[in-house]
């Protein structure tokens, strides 16, 4: 290494890593259904593009991505639910790698519920 | 890119608890679930809560798994990390509440705690480089050598009010400007990683979990004071320490962190490890350098001080581990954001290896005023067993005891020695009425008798004198002039001794005599040992009253000192009793006491 130029390179390819391991309470919550039906459904390759995308993007200092049990809506799984701090609760659902990536555009990033893929959106019966 | 990082402690404290068997079971586990390029597993330093190793952290949750088994791993591999159901019923129980899973910083051990010297362990792998930048790693030094004169790197010591963790507490910033005002063609950066105080064990912590912060902030103090070469002094009984180091150093080197003209500076500096065989008195800086040099660790007169004539007869700074650990942050953050923690003569934080009769035994950082009482009662859990706090004893064999009078004094340099004790190098025993004061002064002169070096009389032969009074005190054989005798050897070897072994060793006798001198006369003149621990002034009886006469306490007796028959009341020979307690242990209806 010769210049600063590079350490900053390092730092900033590890920080985002690195920034995993932070606890806070302000961190907006993105939990995936992880479940045997989840899982049955594709929640993992959802997971691991969330949390990829979540990681490159440099967004782990304020967003965790995580996972849970079954929430018991397995006919809509794989869900993701999106929580920032001191707004209520979205919850996608059906989701896939494309929806996720979509989601980290527009909704992490951008601040804009996706309001096709949750679960307000479709038709319960 | 790992969607969820395990954390495993790999301090000395969980290594021994098992923590490398984990790892490995860990990453089997993780393979067979197919998780290998989901779930990375990182080796960590110290996370402070060593008893209840080992232990492991998963992110991003955060979810803290204590005393962890073999037997659980795939258990957590399987429910956890495949499943994301966190095993409640292996995390740290005081994170597990009614209400749910409460996060790690806001358990009592960690709330009140504030971690600067400590910042990177736990949380980084100490063996990759690339994650102490990713914390902000080399940034001072970077900062340090395009930025700053060395002028400004002393000032902002100065300003910042550091002062040496070690157990002196000179300002860090006054010793790099005497260092560099003196001319040489040659000088030298020292670290002090010789913690020897029984119980103290924060710098192995700062070694272990986050190496490459003194080897930053040794190449910092390089450029400030004009010196191209640095010697870190680790004693052997370190081995985690001492790998990690060399990982490190080598690490630097390569990205050229250390060695010639760094960052295109035109800067040049380099770091040597240097072993130590343990002695104790090589904590002591002039004997640290002699021992750096060679020769037999011996202390030799100051003046000259190291930063006139230290090693090789250069001028030298050697500050401790933990000091070394704060100065990237205050070069990074500035010296304002260091001085607004802190008292007003003592600023910043610091770490304490809490020990003895306390519930939580293990490393806390706190910002410099806490209370005693917060320290025991909220981060330490207070004292187990119902008993009640009588002394905390720091500063190791040359510190004092803080009697339950000065429990609510804030924590500094300066109130602690205005009440008899220092803060030391940051060891914390917790004593409760259980220990007996005299017996605690005859254990640390114990420790004294046999690191004094010899090479001073006051020290060699004064030590052993004062050993053997206290001794007959706890055998009950001690007069008042004894008593007398002991009190003025002790200010005569402090104000005689040649290095600080000899000059501190009296403090243990002289703060329990200050506090607790009614134990001591009643060791002499009543022949009783108070607390029950000093074994020739105790005797254990049998109530016959209480006695049913179901002879376990005859059987269990390793002396077979106990006589009697079965269904009458027993009797101890005196003459024979041991005094090991494994009758009184053993007896059931609580017939047996001891006196």
């Amino acid at each position: 290494m010769k210049t600063l130029a590079e350490l900053k390179a390092i730092r900033e390819k590890m920080q985002n890593q690195v920034g995993l391991r932070a606890e806070d309470h302000n961190h907006t919550r993105v939990v995936v259904g992880m479940a045997t039906c989840g899982i049955a459904a594709g929640a993992r390759p959802v997971l691991t593009k969330l949390s990829q995308e979540i990681q490159e993007r440099g967004l782990t200092e304020k967003v965790a991505v995580t996972q849970t049990g079954c929430i018991g809506l397995c006919q809509y799984e794989p869900i993701v639910e999106v929580m920032v701090p001191g707004e209520p609760k979205v919850t996608y659902i059906r989701m896939n790698e494309e929806k996720a990536v979509e989601v980290v555009n527009r909704h992490l990033v951008g601040g804009h519920v996706v309001d096709e893929y949750t679960l307000g959106a479709t038709d319960m019966k | 890119m790992y969607r969820s990082h395990v954390l495993v402690c790999g301090g000395t404290g969980c290594t021994s608890s098992g923590s490398p068997q984990i790892i490995e079971r860990l990453k089997d586990e993780i393979e067979k679930q197919g998780l290998t390029d989901e779930v990375a597993v990182i080796q960590t330093g110290c996370h402070g809560l060593c008893a209840l190793g080992p232990i492991m952290i998963v992110y991003p949750d955060a979810s803290f798994y204590s005393m962890v088994k073999v037997e659980d791993i795939p258990e957590i591999v399987s429910e956890h990390l495949l499943k994301g159901r966190v095993v409640t019923r292996l995390l740290y129980d005081e994170t597990v509440t009614s209400a749910g899973v409460k996060a790690l910083i806001d358990t009592d051990f960690y709330k009140k705690q504030h971690r600067v010297a400590l910042r990177n362990c736990g949380v980084i792998n100490p063996e990759v480089i690339d994650e102490y930048i990713g914390t902000g790693g080399y940034e001072a030094l970077g900062k340090v050598l395009t930025e700053m004169t060395p002028d400004d790197v002393i000032q902002i010591l100065l300003d910042s009010g550091l002062r040496g963790r070690g157990g002196g507490g000179f300002p860090t910033g006054l010793k790099w400007k005497l260092a560099k005002q003196n001319d040489a063609d040659q000088k030298y950066v020292c670290c002090n990683a010789d913690e020897g105080d029984p119980g103290a064990f924060m710098d192995r912590s700062v070694l272990e979990g986050d190496p490459h912060v003194v080897l930053e902030a040794m190449a910092i103090a390089g450029y400030a004071i004009g010196a191209n070469q640095g010697y870190i002094y680790v004693r052997a009984e370190y081995p985690i320490a001492v790998e990690r180091l060399k990982i490190a150093i080598e690490q630097a080197r390569e990205y050229n962190l250390l060695g010639k003209d760094i960052f295109g500076t035109g800067f040049d500096f380099d770091i040597d490890l240097r072993l130590g065989a343990g002695a104790f008195v090589c904590g002591e800086e002039t004997a640290l350098m002699t021992s750096i040099e060679g020769k037999r660790g011996e202390p030799r007169p100051r003046p000259p001080f190291p930063a006139q004539k230290g090693l090789f007869g250069k001028p030298t700074i050697l500050n401790n581990v933990e000091t070394y650990a704060n100065i990237p942050q205050i070069i990074l953050n500035g010296a304002d954001w260091f001085a607004s923690m802190g008292t007003e003569k003592s600023k910043g934080t610091k770490v304490f290896a809490l020990g003895g009769k306390i519930h939580n035994t293990g490393l806390v950082e706190i910002p410099m005023g806490t209370t005693l009482r917060e320290v025991i009662e909220e981060i330490g859990g207070g004292i187990p067993n119902g008993k009640k706090f009588k002394a905390a004893q720091t500063g190791g064999p040359s510190g004092g005891c803080i009697p339950a009078e000065h429990f609510d004094i804030p924590i500094d340099y300066d109130n602690l020695i205005s009440i008899g004790s220092m803060m030391g190098s940051g060891g914390l025993i917790v004593m409760d009425e259980d220990d007996c004061m005299v017996d605690i002064a005859k254990f640390f002169l114990e420790f004294t008798v046999e690191e004094s070096c010899g090479k001073c009389t006051p020290c060699r032969v004064g030590t052993r004198r004062m050993l053997e009074i206290l001794t007959k005190i706890t055998k009950g054989q001690a007069t008042m002039e004894d008593l007398d005798k002991l009190e003025e050897l002790c200010y005569y070897i402090k104000e005689n001794s040649l290095c600080g072994l000899g000059q501190t060793a009296p403090n243990p006798v002289l703060s329990t005599l200050r506090y607790f001198r009614d134990e001591y006369e009643a060791h002499i003149k009543e022949k009783r040992c108070p607390a029950g621990v000093c074994k020739a002034l105790l005797s254990y009886v049998i109530d016959r009253d209480k006695c049913r006469g179901c002879t376990l306490c005859a059987r269990n007796c390793p002396a077979g000192a106990i006589i009697g028959s079965v269904k009458n009341p027993h009797i101890i020979d005196t003459n024979k009793c041991v005094k090991c307690g494994a009758c009184m242990e053993k007896c059931k209806f609580g017939a047996i006491s001891k006196k």
